[in-house]
């Protein structure tokens, strides 16, 4: 086994790996996107995996705790889309905030999700005068407190 | 007070970098060698400087110094003294200076163990790790200043991101990540000092830098598989490992530091590969700064990127002059360096090297491609894209089940080369081994090829390593009439470097174990529960008790008490998932709470509840033999330092009296320190 045969080798399976590589990669990529991109994209947008980014439209979050049927709007400010997910929505999910949806847009018009994400920022920020983002769980505190 | 006294020391400590450095290539050129004592006492002085800054910075911590930039940013009078410490590391400035710190420790190390060696590789090796370490320092006396006076001095701080306050793990990840990352400098001042120095040729260096591989690659080995246990104990999603950019940045250099360890064996048992091995140190270098330009610059959006300012052009530069620096002394050099050895036969121990180190490579390959893809896509066609896990499952799970076989089949290869017939009897076992995890993975319900292959590869490699334990001990015993401890005992002892390296093998296959076992009967339910309601997933049943709030000091916590129950109804056990609110954030950090067994996990997480506490909705999660992956971890460390302690005397093994009972390779003769 000489020099020439490890060298012809190693170029074979790099090859073989490279090709795949990039057979591979383009049909894993995932979008990110805005509504307003997503629905440009025609029929091209629909069953492909996309990450949509926008706000959560005010008033239009249902959740049913008994099914866990999650349904809200993603808007741009342009368009909306539809989205649907099985699940718990993320703590402190409401309206008008930042939100990321993964999944695939069907073509009935609704985006199912399989994976929420809550845009926020790490940096501290100072409370706003009668801002009180802490409501939800100080009712239940003060209802363990001995 | 605190900050001036540690800025001035940093920037001292600049001055006294370069002027280690400068003055090295001078003394080795005009043979005065006394002068290499300047350098050495640089990289003392230096270590001592960055020490002290360090540990100011540690006080300003835990005295809550707000005056000092990096404490108003990261401290707070609320958080609990554990997570003032380590919020050292919870931040970019922080962070660099950590880094720096670790680094100015290797290279005194470095120096205090090689100093008395002669020649001119320790000189040139001291000299570029004070040109790296000079990077860092730049950095902290500039743009990642942690030391910046504040004025008027808050009077508390926001606290450290909230998701690196909650769990324990935030004081193990980050300090081991940083010992293997930066430790990784060693080997590649080992490699520039070879081909300064003209030792490149020898194969002396390679074996003198290997250890301070071994242990940067056990580091970063126990920061890999503590960071995803903190990922799965803290998110919250019951998972550990997503291809994530930043994961991919720790997992990129270890594997090929995971080659360099392998083909240093064929460097100093055949004389073959040296070029192919200091291009392996070099490139495990430049991955680390890569890995911390990906997670530090803020070009990846992830709880490692903390900033977005410029410190990711001055981490580009550096790669780019390191890129170039090497790339024309090691072309300038290759001729000389190039190796004169041959291979053995087909199957030998060699071969199987070589193909390790193929396969490493190709996942190191494909994962950086994926890594980067984004980035590209973004600079050239305006895209904003990731890759999906998808990619990744499906490129770099075929080359690691190979692997996985591997590393059953080149031990018991021996060297050189061996007869057909000799290599199939040494895999009979082994194969036993094989078809019996392989069949157990399908009884348990394992359908995939890969899935059936990696746990009946598991089951070859096990047997594999486990076998050349047995041969020795069985040798030594027979022989000598050893009892069987004492026969392994010193079977190790007599090659440390071997046996440690099959114990590693071992940990790294439980590591491979729990996560295919984890990934392939996985098994998850959400639902709402109302109290006294139950769950069950995969034959675990959980009953909601409660759910609660608490106040403590830097935070609120909501929680729900569920009991476990057994088979027959009773309650064998609780769970009490939780979800933080810290003061300083409006998104809650979920806790989830985990009970693990040999057999795996019960993962518990709170996902919502309803403010009154009527209802919780929580998710059950059952991951078979995920606490596998943490002991697999730990073995991979204890293989590591057995491996590492080894001594450099030269021990043979009497020859055993049964013939046909292949012995114990007797150890090479090592130079050691």
């Amino acid at each position: 086994m000489n020099r020439k045969w490890v060298l012809g080798g190693a170029a074979v399976i790099l090859g073989v790996f490279g090709w795949l590589t990039f057979g591979g990669l383009e049909k894993n990529v995932v979008f990110f996107l805005t509504p307003q991109e997503l629905l440009a994209k025609g029929d091209a947008g629909v069953g492909v995996p996309v990450r949509l980014g926008g706000q959560v439209k005010p008033g239009s979050m249902t959740w049913d705790a008994k099914t866990l049927d999650l349904r809200f709007t993603v808007t741009d400010g342009a368009r909306d889309v539809q989205v649907h997910s099985t699940g718990a929505p993320p703590q402190m999910f409401r309206d008008g905030m930042g939100v990321i949806v993964e999944g695939r847009y069907g073509s009935g018009g609704v985006f199912q999700a399989t994976s929420l994400m809550v845009k926020h920022s790490n940096e501290y920020r100072a409370p706003e005068p009668g801002e009180e983002a802490h409501e939800k769980y100080k009712t239940l505190i003060e209802q363990s407190a001995p | 007070m605190i900050g001036l006294i540690a800025h001035n020391a940093l920037l001292i400590s600049v001055a006294v970098i370069a002027f280690g450095a400068i003055v090295a290539p001078f003394a080795i050129r005009s043979g005065r060698r006394e002068w290499l004592q300047l350098t050495y006492g640089a990289v003392y002085t230096n270590f001592v400087l960055v020490s002290l800054a360090t540990a100011l910075m540690i006080v300003a911590l835990v005295t809550h110094d707000f005056s000092v930039s990096y404490v108003a940013a990261v401290g707070s009078r609320s958080t609990p003294l554990l997570f003032t410490v380590i919020s050292l590391w919870g931040a970019l400035e922080g962070s660099i200076l950590f880094w720096a710190w670790v680094l100015a420790l290797y290279a005194a190390a470095v120096v205090w163990f090689h100093r008395d060696r002669p020649g001119n590789l320790v000189p040139y090796a001291a000299m570029t790790m004070l040109a790296v370490a000079g990077f860092f320092a730049l950095l902290l006396a500039g743009p990642a200043d942690p030391f910046v006076p504040v004025w008027p001095v808050p009077a508390d701080g926001p606290g450290p991101n909230t998701l690196l306050q909650n769990h324990v793990l935030m004081a193990v990840h980050p300090p081991l990540l940083y010992l293997g990352y930066v430790g990784m400098t060693v080997p590649f001042a080992f490699a520039i000092g070879a081909i300064l120095s003209n030792e490149a040729s020898s194969n002396d260096w390679a074996i003198l830098s290997r250890r301070w591989m071994l242990a940067s690659w056990a580091f970063l080995g126990a920061a890999i598989i503590a960071g995803m246990w903190w990922s799965y104990e803290v998110l919250g999603w019951g998972g550990y490992w997503a291809w994530d950019p930043v994961e991919n940045a720790s997992f990129l250099p270890w594997l090929t530091a995971t080659a360099y360890l392998h083909s240093v064996m064929v460097q100093e048992r055949r004389n073959m590969l040296r070029l192919w091995t200091l291009n392996l140190c070099v490139a495990t270098f430049v991955l680390t700064i890569l890995g911390t330009f990906l997670t530090r610059s803020g070009i990846l959006s992830s709880v490692h990127a903390f900033t977005t300012g410029t410190i990711g052009y001055y981490f580009l530069a550096f790669i780019a002059v390191v890129l170039v620096a090497t790339l024309v002394l090691v072309a300038g050099n290759s001729e000389r360096i190039r190796a004169t050895g041959n291979l053995g036969g087909v199957a030998s121990r060699e071969t199987v090297f070589l193909l390790n180190n193929l396969f490493l490579t190709a996942v190191m390959l494909t994962v950086l491609v994926g890594t980067l893809y984004p980035l590209v896509a973004e600079a050239i066609r305006g895209v904003k894209v990731s890759v999906g896990e998808p990619f990744f499952n499906r490129m770099a799970v075929p080359a690691m089940v190979a692997l996985i076989f591997l590393m059953g089949v080149g031990p018991s290869l021996p060297w050189g080369s061996t007869t057909v017939a000799e290599a199939r009897r040494r895999m009979i076992a082994p194969a036993i081994g094989a078809a019996i995890l392989g069949a157990i993975g399908v009884l348990a319900g394992a359908r995939g090829m890969y899935a059936i292959l990696a746990f009946a590869f598991v089951g070859y490699a096990v047997v594999g390593n486990l076998r050349e334990y047995w041969i020795g001990m069985r040798a030594r015993h027979n022989a000598h009439g050893e009892g069987w401890g004492t026969a392994l005992l010193r079977l190790i002892r007599g090659n440390r470097r071997r046996y440690g390296g099959y114990v590693a093998h071992i940990g790294v296959l439980f590591v491979a174990l729990g996560i295919t076992a984890s990934s392939i009967f996985r098994s998850e339910r959400e639902a709402t529960l109302l109290p006294g309601e139950t769950l069950t997933v995969a034959e675990h049943t959980v009953r909601l008790k409660s759910v609660w709030g608490r106040e403590e000091p830097q935070r609120s916590v909501i929680g729900a008490t569920l009991d476990v129950l057994g088979k027959d109804g009773e309650v064998i056990g609780t769970v009490e998932p939780r979800m933080n609110y810290y003061h300083v954030s409006d998104q809650p950090v979920p806790t989830p709470d985990v009970r693990s067994s040999l057999r795996g996990d019960l993962y518990v997480n709170l996902s919502a509840f309803e403010p009154n506490g009527a209802h919780a909705t929580v998710k059950v999660i059952v991951e078979p033999l995920v606490p596998w992956i943490w002991f697999g971890g730990l073995v991979m460390v204890v293989g590591a330092v057995i491996g590492m302690f080894h001594r450099g005397r030269r021990t043979r093994v009497p020859p055993a009296p049964v013939a046909s009972a292949p012995l114990p390779e007797p150890r090479v003769m090592e130079t050691v320190p």
